[in-house]
């Protein structure tokens, strides 16, 4: 998928004066805060479980060759076929050479976040086939023909107003004469018109939210039961999967879906937990004569070997994205790439590139609230940091941010120099402000004062002012 | 005096005073002092430090911080204890100079060692120096904001609303959302002022919404821009370093408020 992450500042303005927006991303945030606060209220020691999720996934990445052959080898087995793609490239032409050999017309997809990253709607409509997406959040997002904003709820910028309007559109030729206000009758109207999709679909897509070295299964989890009719009803199921997904065992499978659905969504399960393991056979009343998992790499194997390794742990729960303080001024749009939030500001410049995502890093206060919440607990914080240093040392920060710092550390590292230069302009400042305690405008304060006063220095430092007390003192 | 007893008159706590509270408001340096002294410790302000190096190390700057940050660790290296009035800075000596320095293992070391006599204030009043504040007085309902590096790197919650509960007349109303950024974050909210802006003023109606005349924090950073941003939008809640009340010194004009003469 095409990044447009360059262009965070201008997004993220629109973004704010954005009355719907605000208006849709208030009231995920308090739904999404407040369910998972009480799943784990209930869950005897979530911390505990959280520490066992980091270990599973260590684990698997310390040892993902072992696993990745010994996943391949079971599909096989159970008569499936595994592709590696090395990149979004690699990945498109795999999944569109399967689906022209199925000669197939309609493809329908469950949401995969790996599909967005290397842009599968586009590849399979530019070789003449249809792509309908089953998922209600990427069915209304593609029906707006815009990109998903959350990576749990990709539509969860709209309000339900919008994707009524949206429904009137497209739906039964632009019929207008249908109520289409309450939840219930959006969601049966979309049933209605995807039933006859997934009944004429020639190929099932999608993705994987882990998958099974010791079975060769994938395990897939849904609140709609979609991913279920897109892999059961066609011809040919493909399911894609980023190769950090891997987990030994169904035991650590099943502690991981513990930790995603109360992340998540603060389901203690999700609606439908679904585990696939091959094609059908011979006595399965239903399913696909093909199993095809497509595994992509496209920079993950290269992140397993430098500081950002941790981040493979992720399991896409969108948490950290919930319990972002600037996402829930932003929205997801705003970061510009498939993953938006705190995880995404990490990724989207590992996979994109460091200089055209200059603002993602630095675009977080660091308070580290993601971190609490991470099922994984990936060090959010400190790979943002960590970014920010490979930004600065390939000179792709701003000069003036850069040389500013390194004079303020030279003058900081002079503490006479320091305190006389403090003390004088302290008093400067502080007789300036002294009457009214605050300045509504100051040269070189102009980002601060832009939308808050600078409350005005008392007048002294502490420094000249202790060392006053203190020859009093001594008197 | 027990505090004395206890404490052996003779332990040295030495003041990080921060850079902020340096630069911006002494008087909340002066009751850090005043608190210490009064738990039975004789504090020492060491001439030699200025800035812990946070701005550099958030920025990516990591030689420039590491520079600052050998200073510190040379500056207090003869000290019992080092307490700071900023959860912020203080978790950046605790919780990051030892990974900062991980090139060089004499001076991590160090690091260690000093973080490990290293605390905010408020834990140090209430965990180390047992501290009451018992004959303190503040009329007037407060709302408490938790900074995010304090909060979270070192677990500053209860510590505070312990020692506010013991002010004679202070009623603590806790807000919505309080483990939730203020938007200061360093430098952040002068590069996104305008996400920093809704942030801050997200946090200003959860204030509103608590009735409380006045806020409180450990924090100076988060304090000047909530201040800032109240003044701007006209609303009547002071402000105050939690150190300032718990010392009796709410006396002096809260921050953003000029002098009446």
């Amino acid at each position: 998928m095409r990044s447009d992450a360059h262009e965070f500042k201008t997004r993220a303005r629109d973004a704010l004066r954005d009355p719907q927006l605000r208006e849709a991303l208030g009231r995920a945030r308090d739904g999404f805060v407040g369910k998972r606060q009480k799943s784990i209220d209930r869950f005897p020691d979530f911390d505990a479980l959280r520490e066992r999720g980091r270990r599973i996934k260590n684990h698997t990445l310390a040892h993902l060759d072992v696993y990745l052959e010994r996943f391949e080898r079971q599909v096989v087995a159970a008569g499936g076929t595994v592709h590696w793609a090395l990149d979004e490239d690699q990945a498109r032409q795999t999944v569109v050479s399967i689906c022209r050999q199925a000669g197939a017309c309609r493809v329908t997809k469950a949401k995969t976040m790996v599909g967005e990253e290397v842009g599968i709607n586009a590849a399979i409509e530019a070789a003449g086939m249809e792509a309908i997406e089953t998922d209600l959040g990427e069915y209304i997002i593609q029906l707006a023909k815009e990109p998903p904003s959350h990576i749990i709820a990709p539509a969860v910028h709209k309000t339900r107003q919008q994707i009524s309007d949206l429904f009137r559109d497209h739906h039964h030729g632009g019929d207008a004469a249908r109520a289409l206000r309450e939840v219930p009758e959006l969601v049966d109207e979309a049933r209605a018109v995807l039933r006859q999709k997934f009944l004429s679909a020639d190929v099932g897509i999608t993705g994987a939210n882990f998958l099974v070295a010791e079975t060769g299964s994938i395990v897939l989890v849904t609140n709609e039961g979609n991913a279920d009719l897109t892999h059961t009803l066609p011809r040919v199921h493909i399911a894609i999967a980023g190769i950090e997904k891997l987990v030994p065992d169904l035991d650590d499978a099943t502690d991981l879906l513990r930790l995603l659905g109360r992340s998540a969504t603060g389901q203690d399960l999700s609606a439908y937990t679904t585990l696939v393991t091959g094609p059908r056979r011979s006595d399965d009343p239903d399913g696909p004569e093909q199993f095809h998992v497509v595994l992509l790499d496209n920079g993950r194997s290269r992140m397993l070997g430098n500081r950002f390794r941790d981040m493979l742990r992720c399991i896409r729960c969108g948490a950290c994205m919930n319990h972002c303080p600037v996402y829930a001024a932003v929205g997801g749009h705003a970061y510009g790439w498939v993953y938006p939030g705190p995880m995404g500001s990490v990724l989207t410049p590992l996979f994109v590139g460091l200089e055209r995502t200059r603002d993602l890093p630095n675009a977080c206060t660091l308070n580290g609230r993601c971190l609490s919440v991470c099922p994984v607990k990936i060090p959010l914080p400190d790979l943002l940091r960590e970014l920010r240093g490979e930004q600065n040392a390939q000179r792709l920060t701003p000069a003036t941010t850069r040389y500013g710092l390194r004079l303020w550390g030279m003058f900081a590292r002079r503490p006479r120099l320091y305190h006389g230069v403090a003390r004088a302009l302290v008093g400067l400042l502080g007789l300036l402000g002294r009457r009214r305690g605050r300045f509504r405008r100051l040269p070189l304060a102009g980002a601060w004062t832009s939308v808050r006063d600078l409350p005005a220095p008392q007048g002294q430092t502490f420094q000249s002012a202790w060392r006053a007390y203190q020859r009093r003192n001594e008197r | 005096m027990n505090e004395q007893i206890r404490h052996g008159a003779g332990t040295t706590v030495a003041l990080f005073v921060t850079c902020l509270v340096d630069l911006f408001r002494p008087s909340v340096g002066f009751a850090a002092v005043h608190l210490l002294e009064r738990a039975g410790f004789r504090v020492e302000v060491p001439e030699a430090q200025t800035c812990c190096g946070q701005p550099a190390y958030n920025s990516g700057d990591s030689i420039t911080a590491a520079g600052l940050a050998a200073q510190v660790i040379r500056t207090f290296s003869e000290y019992d204890y080092v307490v700071a009035p900023s959860g912020s800075c203080a978790a950046t000596i605790i919780a990051h100079y030892p990974d900062l320095l991980r090139h060089d293992p004499a001076l991590q070391a160090a690091a260690r060692d000093l973080a490990d006599r290293t605390w905010e204030l408020m834990r140090f009043l209430a965990e180390v120096a047992d501290l009451e504040a018992r004959d303190t007085t503040f009329e007037g309902s407060v709302a408490y904001h938790d900074s995010c590096s304090g909060l979270r790197e070192l677990g500053i919650r209860e510590q505070p609303r312990k020692l506010l509960s013991g002010v004679h007349g202070l009623r603590l109303h806790e807000m919505e959302d309080r483990d939730v950024c203020c938007g200061f974050g360093g430098t952040f909210c002068v590069k996104y002022p305008e996400i920093s802006e809704r942030m801050v003023d997200d946090k200003l109606d959860a204030i509103r919404d608590t009735g409380a005349s006045t806020l409180l924090s450990g924090d100076l950073g988060c304090l000047l821009n909530m201040a800032g941003r109240m003044h701007r939008r006209g609303m009547q809640v002071r402000a105050y370093h939690v150190a300032e009340v718990l010392a009796g010194m709410s006396d002096e004009p809260a921050i953003g408020e000029g002098r009446k003469r």
